[in-house]
This record gives structure tokens, C-alpha cells and sequence, in this order.
């Protein structure tokens, strides 16, 4: 058939670089049989996978952390790569957590060189800062890892994608299945962006399977396998509820603050993040907004089942989330029609189109540091050893009308306020507010905030004040030796380099 | 005045410490664990040997566990852990302020 | 006068409460060695509430200790302790009669001279925890010139009683006699612990109902309570705003010499300005309830 069609073509000189056709087939070739039309990407098992990914020695891999401390798929892929023998790969997740302790073998071994990642916990980070790689590793925020990625710096050769339920065709989510981790909207990046797409799925659905965070024209292999991840430790370490009184204290003065400063409108949006007192502000806010009769119009980010709580009451008009940080909120994003997943590109990559962490009037954000110039560490604990990540906090930052950090003054003997942050994260220009147990510091550069939190009868005091009173219970600590190897290179949002990490003596 | 047992006083918790003192020939000798002594190990040492002084002990054997408390609550466990490590303790108030 | 609506009770041997608990902000902070303190940490629970009370941060916030009573062999060395790290309040519990008072400011009084600290700056609180207490409250309540306030204590009391805590009834006798003791005294009145933390809505009952009766506190043992016992104490927008129309009026007849002042044709005579006073500083103290 395809040589009567050819004949029409005969005598026909064709523009130079076009190709006859040479088949219905010639370029799809898996129209040829009903088996691998339908099945062509579906791998009996993850090896199978792998050899069909293409993946060679030197080249970068990808995954998402959804899962967090529930994660069960980078440990599972990268111990397989091992056993295969693969050597020298870029290791480029979305974050990393205490759970990822496994690949400090992985290190060693020479299966991994490099590391890009919003952050580490635990063994891994302890190990890291140790000196543990030759290379340093690179620490970017969650939109600064799709620039980073969109300006070439970070190229995705395979990226390994967990998810709860796929279709054989490659149309996947979280919000279905057994392991629902919610927002996939760190995979979607890669997704969109990884030369080869992996699919590890727990369930396989029958075709079409909706809604399909990641696509099927997105994606390259599909392979099922056991288990992903486990949802009931997402909330486990940096996401938690509190009944801690200090917490719930600070989150109230958050409240305070976010009830005055000046955005307390209808139609205000917010983001709350994780952390205890950080969660809480969230239940604060409510009856605040009763009693004046407002609404936000939406909330972004990792979303909480506080947030999702004041969604169901009509408070907050629709969730745009990148991240669910509780079974509540991925439970909503499969229910609510107004809780939306959105990419983390779409969430605060500062060169993507369009950013809605430049639409946000207020965020709640943690630290580890702040310095008196309000720059703010979420990485390095004082003792010089990393321990949290990058996360949104810079973006979010940029990006939002009033950043409010919170935090205690002191956790045990550790000062919160410093002179000046053991590593910079992001930029004390970009800070508005800091509460603490102990009071609220407004930025200088923020005069119109101070005076209306005063007006409103806020505990407001200066950040110098604050450092003194954190010095006058602790003393002044001593400072941290470091040795001259860097262990991690801080990324700020846009790619540049704002600080480093050395090695801890 | 002098250890004759051992004894023990704080706890383990978060702003805590646990001090262990026992009785020892000739020096005395301070073993600090922290979670904050890149920070205020030599802080916390002072105190304790502050304590210790006042309270007329040159010999023992010290060994602290820290858990980030505040100096008032390191120098109440060490006093503590000498109360019941001694004969015949009389709390004198202004020793140990 | 200090106020004083919340009492907020620190189990003495607890590093970690006793290190952060001033940023709460009770009107008075109370340092447990007593029924909080195991019986073989009295000695550390002594020495850490001690140091506590030295700490700077407690310079600005009353500080109150609840000893042991003095029959214990516990309560006289916490009374050396407490009297010279300075506390402000000497809380007594399990007090039957004038003399449980009488006795202990006698210590007091000797440990003040023993340090050196001024006669008469520590002040005492009594805790009513029985029958004998209740029927003994006025002797109690004027025992001592240096007691600030007396406490009933329930869980004691009840258990004396040969009852239990229930709907308040249990307590309504106790509460009207330590209330009109401490009122014919001229010293506060504080009403009992409510121990379900997780429990607002009855906590808050309780305190509406104590508050109306006339105490002027409450012993809490969480730090969540604070708030909301405060925000009940604070009088209402239209309170506020009558009580501040009375004190004008009042001022403004001052002013002009008048021994009768009105207002809106009506005479308000001592007792209502008095009352509009107490008002406002209540405000000033608990802002406008929520």
C-alpha cells in the first residue's frame, strides 16, 4: 500500500530535506501492533526502565519529595542504579530529608558526584557538611530550581517520578490511589522539562486516568512498583500541628501582625507555610476575619489542613498548591473544585512568565537565623551543620507585600536573633516583620508597618533590642570554627550565588 | 567539703542537664557533653567550675550532660548533684547564688 | 494596686518551663515545690526555683512561690531559699487557721533580717484547702498585714468535704466565704485551678461565674488559659465607654469645686466613680473584650 502511495510521488522532485513517506508506521512504530500501541511504555520492572531511559554514567537524575520524610522511591531507584553499576550521576531532587540517610553509601561509592537540592536533614546533612563529597552541593529554592533548570545550568536527563496512580499511557496524579502525597506540582516541573520521563507508579489505572497532573505526551516509560512513598509521614518533622503554649503564643502575635500591617482586606491573600507556629497563625487568622467580614481570595503553597479549614468555611476562595503537607489538604485537592495544583514554576520561579508568589499580600515564614540585618538562615544550624532547606522562603520572600518571619527568641540555648546569620538564605531587605516570644521587630526599611502595628498596640520593639535580650539569657556564643573546603554553594533565587557553606570543624 | 557518693541530679529534657559528680583523688574533673558546646561549652565549664569552688570541692569527678539549659539551671544541677554527694549537707544560700 | 487576674502555676522542677515562662505574661508567676515536686526532687526543685527567681527576665512580673507547709521537713528550707532570691509573694498552702499565718510570718520576718532583706517585702498569700479553712477565712484573711490575697484551693477541699468537683455547687460556700473574707480583709480573692487545658468552653464558664461573683483571679496551669481569662476580665466597649464619660464628669466637677457631679441630669456619687476607675484600668490592663 505505502509503495502505490509512493508512485504518486514519482517524477515529483521533492524540496531538498523533506523525506517520502515511507509508512504509516515508519515513524511510529508502535502503531503496528494493538500490544505496543497501548503497552509501549509500560517496563516489567524499574531495571527494565532504566536501560530503556537511556541513562548512562555522568548524567543527572531527578525526583520529586512530596512524599518528604515518607519518601520511598529515591532511596529504591538510586540503590538500583547502584546495583547496575551506574557511576558519577548528578543526584537533582526537589529536596532531600532525614530519610535520604541510604545515600551517604552512594556517595561514597561513586555512584553519585554531584547533589542539587532544596535541602537535607539528618545523617545526610550531618555527613555532607562533613565533607563527606568532593564537589560542594548546590542549594536552591523551589523556584530557583526551575530557573535553574530553564537557564541550562541543570539539564534533566531521567527524571524517576513517583506517583500514586498512571494509566498505562503515562496520565498520572496523587489524589487517587492508596499513596496520595496530593500536588505533584514539583514532578510537573520535571515532567515538562526531564529529556526521559519515568513514572513510578503504585496503581496501575485503566486509560484515561484524570485528572492528569503529569500527561501522557509528557511522558516515556511507566513502571509499577510496590510502593512510592508513605503519606502518614508527611506531616512528620518540619510540618507539624502544635499545642506547644510558646507556638501558639507567637502565632498569635502573627496573627496580630497580619490583622494590622496594612493588607487585612477583603480579597487578601496569603501563605502560612509549615512549622508549628506557622500552622497555627492559620487558625488565628479566622475569627479575625469573622469579626471584620472579610475573605481572602486565595492561599498559596504548601497548604496545611488549616488552610484547607478555612477554605471549607468560605474564608479563603480557592488553594493554589504546589505542595500538601497533610493527608487534609491532598484529600481536598481531590475534593474541593476550588483547590488547585499549580507547577512549581507557576509557584515562584522568579524567570517563568508568571509567578503567584508575586501575588501574595503576606507569608508566614520559619528561620533558623536572623541576623540584625533581617537576613534570614534556613539551612545551617548555629552549630554550622545544615539542617533545613532553602525551600520557598526566598521566593515567597521576593515576591510577597509583607514577609513575616516567626520564631522563638530562643530554642533552649540557642539565640534565633543573631549578629549576623552563620549562612544567608535570603536577603534581609526582602523581610518585613520578625516576631518572636518576646516581641515584633519591623525592618527600617518598613516605616509604615512599625507604625501601624504600634497604632494597633503591638509589643513592638527594635531588632536590636531583641539580640539583647537573647544575649542576656544564653550569653554570646562563641564562634563556629570552620575549615576552608565548601561544602554547599547557596543559591539564591536567580541563579546567583549568595552564599556558602564550609566545612564545620 | 567532700564527695563521698556518687550522685545525680537534672534531667535529660531540652534545656535541661544531667550532672553526674563522684568522688575522685587529687584533681577535679570536668567531662561536658553538648548539644551546644561549639557555642558555650567553655561558658557551661566555667559556671560548673564555678559552682564547684564556691562550694569548697577540689576534687571530683564531673560529668554533664547538656541539653542547652541557661546557666542558672546548670548552676542549680551542679549545686544540686553536690547536695547529695556530700555528708551532712546546710544549704548556704548565699554560696550559691 | 497590682493586679491580679492570673496566677500561672510552674511545676518547680521543670528547667524548660522555668526558663521560658515570663513570655507569657501572667500577672503573677508561681513557682510549684509542692504538690507539683516529686518528693525526691524537693531539693532540686528548691535550688532551680532559687536561681529562677534571680533571672532578670522575672524583674519585671511578680513572682510568687508555693512552698511546702511549714510541717513538712521541707517547708522552712524552701521559705530560707525563696525569701532571699528575692520572691515577691510566699504562697501557703493547706492553711486551717490565723496561726498557720502568724507562724510563718515569723520565719519570714526572721529570714528578712538573716539576708538583710527589707522587713516586710515579702508578702504572703494563703491557701484555703479545707473546712477549717472556710470557716476560719476572716481570721485567716487578717491575720497578717503582709497578706496580699487568699486562694481556695479545690481539689483539697472537695476531698474534705466528702465531695467531689462537679457543676461548682460543691464550691459555691467556700467561694462566697474566702470572697467575703478577703473583702472585709481588703486583700484578693482567687478562685481554683480548672485543669481540663483542652476544655475552653467549660474554663471559660467557670470564669464568667467567678468573675461576677467578685474574685479578682484565677490559678491557671497552662499558659493557653491566660489569654482567655484576661479577655474575660476585660470589661466591654460600652463599659469602657461609660466609665470614661463618668471619670470626665467627675474630673471636670473637680475642677470647678462642685461636691455633686452629673451626668446626663443624673448624680453619680463616690462609689460609682470609684467603680468607673476600677473600669478603665481594668482596660488598660485586659484592653476592650473580644
Amino acid at each position: 500500500m505505502t509503495a502505490a502511495i509512493r508512485e504518486r510521488l514519482v517524477g515529483a522532485p521533492l524540496p531538498q530535506g523533506l523525506e517520502p513517506f515511507a509508512g504509516v508506521t515508519a515513524h511510529a512504530p508502535h502503531l503496528a501492533t494493538r500490544e505496543s500501541k497501548y503497552g509501549r511504555k509500560l517496563c516489567k520492572s524499574l531495571e527494565d526502565a532504566i536501560r530503556a531511559s537511556g541513562l548512562k554514567n555522568g548524567m543527572t537524575i531527578s525526583f520529586h519529595h512530596a512524599f518528604r520524610e515518607g519518601d520511598k522511591t529515591i532511596n529504591h531507584v538510586v540503590d538500583t542504579l547502584a546495583a547496575m553499576g551506574f557511576r558519577d550521576l548528578t543526584l537533582a531532587p526537589s529536596s532531600l530529608l532525614s530519610c535520604n540517610a541510604p545515600l551517604i553509601e552512594h556517595i561514597r561509592s561513586g555512584v553519585i558526584r554531584r547533589i542539587y537540592t532544596s535541602g537535607m536533614r539528618g545523617k545526610l546533612a550531618e555527613a555532607i557538611s562533613n565533607g563527606l563529597m568532593e564537589e560542594p552541593i548546590n542549594v536552591h529554592s523551589h523556584g530557583g530550581r526551575v530557573h535553574l533548570i530553564d537557564s541550562g545550568e541543570l539539564t534533566l536527563d531521567v527524571a524517576f517520578l513517583a506517583v500514586a496512580t498512571a494509566d498505562e499511557f503515562g496520565n498520572a496524579n496523587a489524589i487517587s490511589g492508596r499513596s496520595r502525597c496530593g500536588s505533584l506540582g514539583y514532578a510537573m516541573v520535571d515532567a515538562a522539562r526531564a529529556r526521559k520521563v519515568v513514572l513510578l507508579t503504585e496503581e496501575l489505572v485503566p486509560f484515561p486516568n484524570t485528572p492528569a497532573s503529569i500527561r501522557q505526551d509528557q511522558v516515556d516509560l511507566v513502571v509499577k512498583v510496590d510502593q512510592i512513598g508513605d503519606p502518614s509521614k508527611i506531616s512528620v518533622g518540619a510540618a507539624r500541628i502544635t499545642s506547644n503554649p510558646r507556638e501558639l503564643l507567637i502565632a498569635r502575635l502573627a496573627a496580630d501582625v497580619m490583622e494590622h500591617a496594612g493588607w487585612f482586606e477583603d480579597g487578601f491573600s496569603l501563605q502560612t507555610g509549615t512549622g508549628g507556629s506557622a500552622t497555627a497563625t492559620a487558625r488565628f487568622i479566622e475569627h479575625r476575619m469573622v469579626k471584620k467580614g472579610i475573605k481572602a481570595a486565595f492561599a498559596l503553597g504548601g497548604i496545611t489542613g488549616s488552610i484547607v479549614d478555612l477554605h471549607k468555611k468560605g474564608l479563603i476562595g480557592r488553594i493554589l498548591d504546589t505542595q500538601s503537607f497533610d493527608a487534609v489538604a491532598a484529600r481536598s485537592l481531590a475534593e474541593n473544585p476550588e483547590h488547585w495544583e499549580i507547577s512549581t514554576n507557576t509557584y515562584a520561579n522568579p524567570t517563568s512568565k508568571g509567578a503567584c508568589s508575586d501575588r501574595v499580600d503576606m507569608v508566614i515564614l520559619s528561620a533558623l537565623e536572623i541576623d540584625l540585618g533581617f537576613n534570614v538562615n534556613v539551612i545551617t544550624g548555629s552549630d554550622g551543620v545544615m539542617r533545613g532547606a532553602s525551600g520557598g522562603h526566598s521566593d515567597v520572600a521576593a515576591g510577597a507585600n509583607l514577609p513575616i518571619v516567626v520564631g522563638p527568641l530562643i530554642r533552649s540555648r540557642i539565640p534565633t536573633v543573631v549578629e549576623r546569620c552563620t549562612t544567608v538564605v535570603t536577603p534581609g531587605e526582602t523581610i518585613g516583620v520578625l516576631v518572636t516570644d518576646h516581641g515584633i521587630a519591623v525592618n527600617p526599611n518598613r516605616p509604615e508597618v512599625a507604625d501601624r502595628l504600634k497604632a494597633a498596640g503591638l509589643p513592638v520593639t527594635t531588632i536590636e533590642d531583641l539580640y539583647a535580650r537573647a544575649i542576656a539569657l544564653t550569653g554570646k556564643p562563641q564562634p563556629i570554627e570552620f575549615l576552608d573546603k565548601v561544602v554547599g554553594i547557596i543559591r539564591y533565587r536567580d541563579g546567583s550565588v549568595i552564599d556558602v557553606v564550609r566545612q564545620v570543624k | 567539703m567532700k564527695i563521698v557518693r556518687e550522685a545525680l541530679a537534672g534531667t535529660l529534657e531540652s534545656s535541661d542537664l544531667m550532672v553526674r559528680i563522684a568522688p575522685r583523688d587529687g584533681e577535679l574533673a570536668i567531662v561536658l557533653q553538648s548539644e551546644v558546646v561549639h557555642q558555650f561549652g567553655a561558658q557551661i565549664e566555667a559556671v560548673a567550675r564555678d559552682c564547684l569552688a564556691r562550694l569548697g570541692i577540689t576534687e571530683a569527678l564531673v560529668v554533664i550532660e547538656d541539653k542547652g539549659a541557661l546557666d542558672c539551671v546548670v548552676a542549680a544541677r551542679v549545686q544540686t548533684a553536690v547536695s547529695r554527694a556530700v555528708d551532712e549537707w546546710t544549704a548556704d544560700w548565699s554560696a550559691l547564688s | 494596686m497590682k493586679l491580679r487576674r492570673s496566677m500561672l502555676f510552674l511545676p518547680g522542677a521543670n528547667a524548660a518551663m522555668l526558663s521560658t515562662a515570663y513570655v507569657f505574661k501572667p500577672d503573677t508567676i508561681m513557682f510549684d515545690l509542692e504538690d507539683a515536686v516529686s518528693l525526691r526532687e524537693k531539693d532540686a526543685a528548691r535550688i532551680l526555683v532559687f536561681h529562677a527567681l534571680q533571672m532578670p527576665v522575672y524583674r519585671d512580673i511578680e513572682t510568687a512561690v508555693r512552698i511546702n507547709p511549714l510541717s513538712t521537713p521541707f517547708g522552712l528550707k524552701d521559705l530560707e531559699a525563696v525569701v532571699r532570691a528575692g520572691v515577691d509573694v510566699v504562697r501557703l498552702p493547706k492553711t486551717d487557721t490565723a496561726d498557720d499565718v502568724k507562724a510563718l510570718e515569723t520565719e519570714v520576718e526572721r529570714i528578712e533580717r538573716d539576708c538583710g532583706r527589707e522587713v516586710g517585702s515579702t508578702k504572703l498569700m494563703a491557701a484555703i484547702e479545707s473546712a477549717s479553712g472556710v470557716v476560719n477565712a476572716v481570721a485567716i484573711a487578717t491575720a497578717s498585714k503582709r497578706l496580699v490575697g487568699i486562694a481556695l484551693a479545690g481539689f483539697d477541699y472537695v476531698m474534705d468535704m466528702q465531695t467531689e468537683r462537679g457543676d461548682g455547687a460543691e464550691l459555691f460556700y467556700a467561694r462566697c466565704a474566702v470572697l467575703h473574707a478577703a473583702r472585709f480583709a481588703k486583700i484578693d480573692a482567687f478562685d481554683v485551678v480548672f485543669s481540663d487545658v483542652n476544655d475552653d468552653e467549660g474554663f471559660l464558664k467557670e470564669v464568667d461565674l467567678i468573675r461576677r461573683l467578685g474574685f479578682n483571679g484565677k490559678s491557671l496551669i497552662n499558659p493557653r488559659q491566660i489569654d482567655l481569662l484576661h479577655n474575660a476580665f476585660a470589661p466591654t466597649q460600652e463599659e469602657v465607654d461609660y466609665s470614661r464619660r463618668v471619670v470626665a464628669a467627675a474630673e471636670q466637677g473637680e475642677r470647678q469645686g462642685l461636691g455633686v457631679v452629673s451626668l446626663n441630669g443624673k448624680m453619680i456619687d463616690a462609689p460609682v466613680i470609684e467603680h468607673a476607675r476600677v473600669v478603665l484600668r481594668r482596660a488598660d490592663a485586659s484592653g476592650v473584650r473580644q
